[in-house]
């Protein structure tokens, strides 16, 4: 029997975390996310599951506390706002080097530097374009509801495992805030430490009896060692890309224009889909639920369908749609629309947006 | 008389003194007369002298120790600069039956790595901190470091340390001490045998303490040399340390049992 409950996304991405069998969180309070860690001291989930909950000095610290447990093959995690997410991206890039597994909330606002805390989705090219230093790319999943937010816990610890990389669940500020009916799945266990080193031969969790000792690092002081690394986390890139593509397509069966948006847009945009068609102007929606990998292939194939444009919709200034570009080229019309700096665009906006830079444009 | 040959000795009723299996045979990045290699022989010594190589995770800096994990023959992670403790601090909360610590220099642990060495430090983690300090950043060729001493002339302070524009030399050994979370502080060197036989001690003590679950975090600071980037031969670098660093860096315990002991 499905559990049924009125949550905030932030509780209910906390929630999940308790029911993926999550071994620690280590979180720092930030708004508009700090319900997560709230939630989760709150609930004592050591008493539910065993799972540890930390509140830690600084996201500086809670990201390198996600190496160390990550490291050891824990399931860990972490949740935080946009200038928390800025200070983590080194830990980010060091756990990207020395592959080593974790998952972390971004639930955006507005910015750029103290910003506001209002929701935004200002962060796609941080989270996309990899965001620390050096060659790397991270899993980036894109919930647009409550639902989403508990649903998408699983299946970025999946990834993280099965690809030894960070994950980013990347929301925003409405959707942690907003309350909508959540439909809980089933509690999972954690994994007892035998299973732990059964699975993952590669943590350092103290090295087994007459075995080598295991090392993890993003230290290669010899460059074509240090090259090689990246070929081997290159390849992992291409396969990500090749196998974890997501996305939702909405009313594209005879759409001649297609807006592409995630998250929050996603949902403000299936709106003025609705006013667009009573006017009768075919538009579809394109969701990416995986911002990386992008869905180029879906995107490909609409322009080779005759699509007549596509406008971009996020609450940016226009970060996305360089994706969507790219994978267009020039080959039918793309244009951005959103507003930003905390402000929600209206359905109504969008449907004006749609009209004079694509449909008239 | 048949003459001695050196297969006459290798007897096991001769044996004095054995390399201990936790160190790799791995050739050591440090300079010659440098104290890091006798450093991590004796936290080698001590986890097997303890029986622990197989239940230890050890954290590595960022430094001239950053290769930490090349010599010590324990699982092992490295560590962003001055980050150390915040992941021992997750890898001992998610396995308190494991033995873990962190090795690091005086940039990581007192420059970049402050705020993580006070809160683990006074969040009473049960983990033990190494802290080698050189006064100096040796790693990337002998810049000013956080416990430079005054008027030292290092390549960033060329003239000397001045206090007045640069700071003074943080005694962060007697900051952490002050915390509730702190069990056992302590200050040693490694520049004679003697020294290397207390340091060993208080080196033991620091992971009893962890093995017993005593309340709080174990600190043992070495006062060590760098003479490549003090610009000066082993023999001395070591006198012009305890001419110049032991007076201020004064060694011996600062605080045992959770108790400081009175000067």
């Amino acid at each position: 029997m499905a559990e049924l409950r009125l949550m905030k996304g932030n509780e209910a991405l906390a929630e999940a975390a308790i029911r993926t069998g999550v071994d620690g969180y280590f979180g720092y309070p930030i708004t508009p996310q700090s319900e997560v860690i709230e939630y989760l001291m709150a609930e004592k989930p050591f008493e539910r599951t065993g799972m540890i909950v930390l509140q830690a000095e600084s996201e500086v610290a809670s990201i390198n506390m996600l190496y160390g447990g990550g490291g050891t093959g824990k399931k860990v995690m972490t949740s935080s706002s946009s200038p928390g997410i800025s200070l983590m991206q080194e830990g980010l890039s060091y756990m990207a080097g020395a592959e080593i597994p974790c998952v972390v909330a971004n639930i955006v606002r507005g910015g750029p530097g103290l910003g506001d805390i209002q929701p935004a989705q200002s962060d796609y090219f941080q989270a996309v374009k990899g965001g620390g230093h050096g060659d790397y790319h991270l899993p980036v999943l894109a919930p647009a509801s409550v639902q989403e937010m508990s649903d998408f816990v699983p299946v970025a610890f999946d990834l993280a495992f099965k690809y030894r990389t960070p994950v980013l669940i990347i929301s925003d500020g409405l959707i942690g805030q907003m309350m909508e009916k959540v439909e809980l799945f089933e509690q999972m266990p954690r994994l007892t430490d035998e299973e732990i080193n059964e699975r993952y031969p590669w943590a350092t969790n103290g090295k087994p009896a007459g075995e080598e000792r295991r090392i993890l690092t993003s230290l290669y002081l010899d460059p074509h060692k240090l090259e090689k690394n990246n070929f081997k986390l290159q390849e992992k890139y291409r396969n990500i890309e090749a196998d974890e593509v997501n996305y939702e397509l909405i009313d594209c069966d005879d759409a001649e224009y297609i807006i592409v948006a995630y998250g929050s847009s996603s949902r403000i945009s299936q709106k003025t889909i609705k006013l667009a068609r009573a006017e009768g102007i075919k538009v579809g929606l394109l969701r990416p639920i995986t911002l990386w990998p992008f869905p180029k292939n879906p995107i490909d194939d609409l322009v080779k369908k005759g699509v007549k444009g596509f406008l971009s919709v996020e609450m940016s200034a226009g970060q996305m749609v360089e994706d969507v570009r790219l994978t267009v080229r020039e080959r039918t019309k793309v244009e951005h629309f959103g507003r930003y700096g905390g402000v929600i665009h209206s359905p109504e906006e969008v449907l004006e947006a749609l009209k004079t830079k694509i449909v008239g444009g | 008389m048949s003459e001695i040959t050196i297969q006459d000795i290798i007897k096991p009723e001769n044996l004095v003194y054995e390399k201990t299996k936790l160190m790799t045979d791995n050739a050591l990045s440090y300079c010659p007369g440098c104290g890091h290699g006798t450093a991590h022989r004796l936290i080698m010594e001590v986890i097997e002298e303890l029986g622990q190589e197989n239940d230890t995770i050890g954290v590595a800096p960022v430094g001239c120790s950053v290769l930490a994990y090349e010599f010590m023959n324990v699982d092992m992670q490295e560590a962003a600069h001055g980050r150390a403790p915040a992941v021992a601090t997750a890898i001992k909360r998610l396995w308190p039956g494991k033995v873990v610590y962190t090795y690091q220099g005086d940039g990581d642990l007192a420059a970049i790595g402050t705020a993580e060495t006070i809160h683990a430090c006074n969040r009473g983690e049960n983990i033990v901190i190494i802290f080698i300090n050189n006064g100096i950043y040796g790693m990337t060729g002998g810049q000013m470091a956080p416990t430079t001493l005054p008027g030292m002339k290092t390549s960033t302070s060329p003239y000397g340390r001045d206090v007045q524009s640069m700071g003074n030399p943080l005694k962060i050994t007697e900051l952490v001490s002050a915390l509730p979370g702190t069990y056992y502080v302590t200050r040693q060197s490694v520049h004679t045998p003697a020294a290397v036989r207390k340091a060993k001690r208080a080196i033991k003590k620091a992971f009893q303490n962890q093995l017993d679950c005593k309340p709080g975090l174990s600190f043992v600071e070495i006062v060590s040399n760098c003479n490549s980037g003090w610009k000066m031969e082993p023999v001395q670098s070591n006198i012009w340390m305890e001419e110049n660093m032991f007076p201020f860096y004064e060694l011996g315990d600062i605080k045992v049992d959770g108790s400081l002991l009175a000067k």
